[in-house]
């Protein structure tokens, strides 16, 4: 078998890759060097990395196990020094190592500003994971500041993501306006404002003279003199090829390794793919263009023909809520003519740049759902003549009446390319669904890779679904609630209240459950969805209740039960701890356990003598904490004005005042909260469902922060001003909460659902609706608020304490 | 006593347990779930999951299957096995009802315990 020697692990080497290995896979014996110590990885999704919204292990295209199915040898973490041609061998860091063919595919590195300061720690490029773990670790610091150099693509993208992470942002950028190589000054302006409207400062025209700081970043001084804080400096100016390894082996290099049609450098063994490369001239940093070399470098290691040709390149900016493209030549010229729309109200703008009767750029901003069409008319060169008074408005007014979107995509041609990034065209992914009876868009994109790198164009490849599968595919499938119904917990919400259904049964009989009696999945949401739209006239299903519900305790991996007492707001007295201590010497109970939540955990307890515990924390004052339920918790607090010399309120009385205000409150998932007495943040209440963090001039009032499966900061709900206020304000979204959620779904992700800006204009602005929101609470805890722990010492549910019967040994055995 | 004497032995009636609940009965050498369906029937099974021991009879019982309150293994009350892709058993045990009181039998209770003694 030859040998095949592969420098750098980047989308363009993992696409030749995998051309190859899928044509024929026993051509070459393959290792890989990188520098970086991890294998490849969709690079252009760091960005929602970045801000959040995906994890890296969501954009790892080939794992360990993909390397090893192909027999891959990897040298990941080590530098290649120096390619020997002569002798036909490459030096790593760890040695030698001889080849047949060598692929250079050393990508491209970050070009750093030459400005003192720069070498600085928290001066970084955005390049690769590396730099993205550092920004989110700087980003955890609530008050940091960052300075994006670069309004460009990769730049905007950093800013964006920083400020998702509640960073200040300001981002410098050179020219006049944002992304001058793809837009033209107006959709640079519309850009501006919407970044503006997010909260991320943008400077033009400015110019870095100096990076401040002395052991580490501190600012940033322009030219004007100006002077910027910052404790982030992020550089997105540009990248350029990384040809040391090819000039140093004496190859062909210009800008970057120079490459024929087939991908070959000067010596024929030899091939280069990538950010490295030029071909004609053209240097190449989008991924489309990538993939195709790749294509082109596979067949010819497979001795087979193709050539790589320059594609005209469109560009779309992964920033959520920001929708721009740009094809295409659009600068202006006496023999070309503009075509322009704009709707100042609604933010959008597009521009057409027609030459000779073809369409030769475009430029739009606010609405690009129409760029695939503008694309493939700049692309083919179409005659637009008979289309020119219409033609800015899109596919749909090209004669007769306006097309539906499904329409517009079934007029699409074979050839019309969906996916640009991976460039898959219309019959790719039609004739994928049908040959391979692909039914969902995770099997669409394992397929075709369509829709699998920066994800724009999923919504044509869900609609080229629907137009395949007919009714069979549904975009919008729902997710059932579980195995028993086709229904989501949205639709049963829903029905619950326009039917007025008011039971377990009487849900299962009128939805049309498919088991008689449910799942351990569907009960406990039924259960809680009735207790919260019924709070008067539902009897609580308790055989439908978590096992920890139903007995109030928490149920331990050997079968015993761990108890927390209340103790409001986390504070507590001698009188408490010493019942606590009589009760843990009188049942042996194992461990006691300060919890995160500011309780006490008594663990370790048998069920049978749960009762008993119970009866004798009660008492002492004591009532249940409700640590086992999908309820109120518990609220933190610091110690505020009472001690401390920075509290600003009464922090500790709020959280007592709050809690006793909300416990006993079922709600859809766990609901922690925390109040502080000042910014320094001692009850950490800003990674809190709710938090409140006291300040001089009142209450700030956070909520959908996390820490546990995932970590995320707080986001601010708004300011009031009283303690009466931050009352109303946190009942209301409590009930918000408690009315939308869906069962098992933490606050934050609900408000993901929902959205943070209908949240704050209910909750902050309707004044009408946070107050019915607050009197259904507080109706509804007239039937909550019963400790259930005296109640079970009063003898309720006994039947749950106690074996039915004892068996002595010899009247079973013989 | 022998078994031949009492092969079924009473432990209770069937209103001591709830609908879609259960029991525990306390056998010594081993802890027993007793389960009361939504149509009235009653089982008893080993009450301990195959995965990692949980109290079965502290699960959430639906149709004829209880829902184990540690890891969710959802076990058949019929035949005591684990339902889908997981694997494991457990014990069994006969019942019948006789003028509403349970009887479980004496036969299968032997069995266990010398399955028991002998391990």
């Amino acid at each position: 078998m030859q040998k095949l020697v592969v420098i750098g692990a980047g989308m363009a080497s993992g696409r030749v890759l995998e051309t190859l290995f899928e044509t024929d896979p026993s051509a070459y014996e393959v290792t890989l060097f990188n520098a970086e110590p991890r294998g490849n990885y969709n690079r252009i999704m760091l960005s929602p990395v970045l801000s959040g919204e995906k994890s890296f292990e969501e954009i790892v295209t080939h794992d360990d196990a993909w390397y090893a199915g192909n027999h891959v040898t990897c040298r990941f973490g080590e530098k290649v020094v120096s390619i020997d041609r002569e002798r036909k061998i490459v030096t790593g860091k760890n040695g030698e190592l001889a080849y047949d063919k060598l692929i250079i595919a050393t990508g491209s590195s970050p070009f750093i500003v030459p400005v003192e300061g720069r070498d600085l720690p928290g001066v970084i490029a955005y390049r690769d994971l590396d730099d993205t773990n550092t920004m989110i670790e700087v980003s955890g610091d609530r008050e940091a500041r960052a300075i994006v150099i670069g309004g460009g693509l990769l730049g905007l993208e950093a800013a964006a993501g920083l400020r998702l992470r509640g960073m200040e942002v300001t981002v410098l950028h050179l020219s006049g306006h944002l992304m001058e190589r793809q837009l033209d000054e107006a959709a640079g302006f519309l850009l501006r404002k919407d970044l503006e409207k997010r909260g991320i400062e943008v400077m033009t025209k400015a110019s870095t003279q100096k990076i401040l700081g002395t052991d580490k970043v501190e600012g940033v001084e322009l030219a004007d003199g100006t002077v910027l804080k910052a404790d982030l400096v992020v550089m997105a100016v540009g990248i350029r090829p990384s040809v040391e390894i090819a000039k140093q082996a004496g190859l062909a290099v210009n800008r970057a390794i120079a490459v024929n049609a087939q991908m070959q450098t000067s010596d024929p063994d030899i091939y280069a793919v990538g950010e490295c490369v030029e071909y004609n001239g053209t240097l190449f940093g989008l991924v489309a263009p990538l993939y195709e070399q790749a294509k082109v470098l596979a067949k010819s290691l497979l001795g087979e023909n193709d050539a790589f040709v320059v594609k005209e390149l469109s560009t779309k900016l992964k920033v959520t809520g920001c929708d721009l493209f740009s094809a295409g030549d659009f600068a202006e010229g006496e023999i070309r003519e503009d075509v322009v729309l704009r709707d100042p109200a609604l933010g959008i703008y597009k521009r057409l740049v027609i030459e000779n009767d073809r369409l030769i750029g475009a430029v739009m901003y606010g609405d690009t759902s129409d760029s695939n069409w503008f694309f493939d008319l700049i692309r083919d060169k179409t005659p637009i003549a008979e289309m020119r008074d219409t033609l800015i408005f899109g596919p749909a007014y090209q004669g007769g009446s306006p097309l539906d979107p499904m329409a517009a995509v079934a007029a699409l041609p074979d050839d019309a390319e969906i996916c640009g990034c991976n460039g898959v065209c219309k019959v790719k992914i039609t004739g994928a669904i049908t040959a391979k009876g692909l039914t969902s868009l995770d099997e669409v994109r394992a397929h075709t890779k369509a829709s699998s790198s920066c994800g724009t164009c999923t919504g044509l490849v869900e609609q080229l679904m629907s137009l395949t599968l007919g009714d069979a595919f549904d975009p919008n499938a729902v997710k059932p609630m579980c195995g028993c119904t086709a229904l989501s917990h949205d639709d049963v919400r829903r029905l619950i209240k326009a039917k007025e259904l008011k039971s377990i049964p009487e849900v299962q009989q009128e939805l049309q459950w498919s088991t008689p009696n449910g799942c351990a999945k569907c009960r406990p949401a039924l259960n809680y969805y009735l207790v919260a739209d019924w709070p008067d006239e539902y009897a609580d299903d308790y055989q439908s209740r978590f096992i920890n519900e139903r007995v109030h305790a928490n149920i331990q991996k050997d079968g015993t039960y761990s108890v927390v007492p209340r103790m409001w707001g986390g504070v507590t007295s001698s009188k408490e701890l010493r019942a606590i201590a009589d009760v843990v010497d009188k049942f042996e109970i194992p461990t006691v356990k300060v919890t995160g939540g500011q309780r006490i955990d008594m663990l370790g307890i048998r069920k049978e003598d749960l009762p008993a515990v119970w009866a004798d924390l009660g008492q002492a004052g004591f009532v249940s904490g409700q640590a086992y339920a999908k309820g109120l918790r518990t609220v933190k607090t610091c110690v505020g004005t009472d001690w401390c010399r920075f509290g600003t309120q009464d922090s500790t009385g709020l959280g007592i005042r709050i809690e006793k205000f909300m416990w006993g409150s079922w709600t859809p998932a766990k609901l922690k909260m925390a109040v502080s007495g000042c910014p320094r943040n001692c009850a950490e209440a800003t990674c809190k469902d709710i938090g409140i963090i006291c300040v001089d001039s009142g209450f700030d009032i956070h909520f959908a922060g996390a820490a546990g499966l995932d970590i995320k900061g707080t986001e601010i709900l708004g300011h009031v001003d009283t303690d009466d206020e931050v009352l109303e304000h946190v009942v209301a979204l409590a009930q918000m909460y408690r009315e939308q959620g869906h069962y098992l779904e933490r606050i934050y992700k609900w408000a993901k659902r929902i959205g943070l800006d209908e949240i704050r204009r209910q909750i902050m602005k309707d004044h009408a609706a946070r107050r019915a929101y607050y009197e259904r609470f507080v109706f509804s805890q007239k039937f909550a608020q019963i400790d259930p722990w005296s109640e079970r010492v009063s003898g309720k549910d006994k039947h749950e304490f106690q074996p039915m019967a004892e068996l002595e040994f010899a009247q079973a055995a013989e | 006593m022998t078994m031949i004497d009492r092969p079924w032995i009473g432990i209770g009636r069937i209103e001591d347990i709830p609908q879609l609940g259960a029991r525990r009965i306390e056998a010594g050498y081993m802890t027993i779930g007793l389960f009361r369906t939504a149509g009235d029937e009653v089982f008893a099974i080993e009450d301990k999951c195959p995965h990692k021991g949980g109290p079965l009879s502290q699960g959430i019982v639906h149709d004829g299957c209880v829902t184990c309150p540690l890891h969710n293994m959802v076990i058949s009350l019929t035949t005591g096995e684990t339902q889908g892709p997981d694997e494991g058993t457990v014990r069994t045990f006969r019942t019948r009802i006789q003028d509403g009181e349970i009887q479980l039998s004496g036969e299968d209770l032997a069995a266990a315990a010398n399955a028991v003694r002998a391990a």
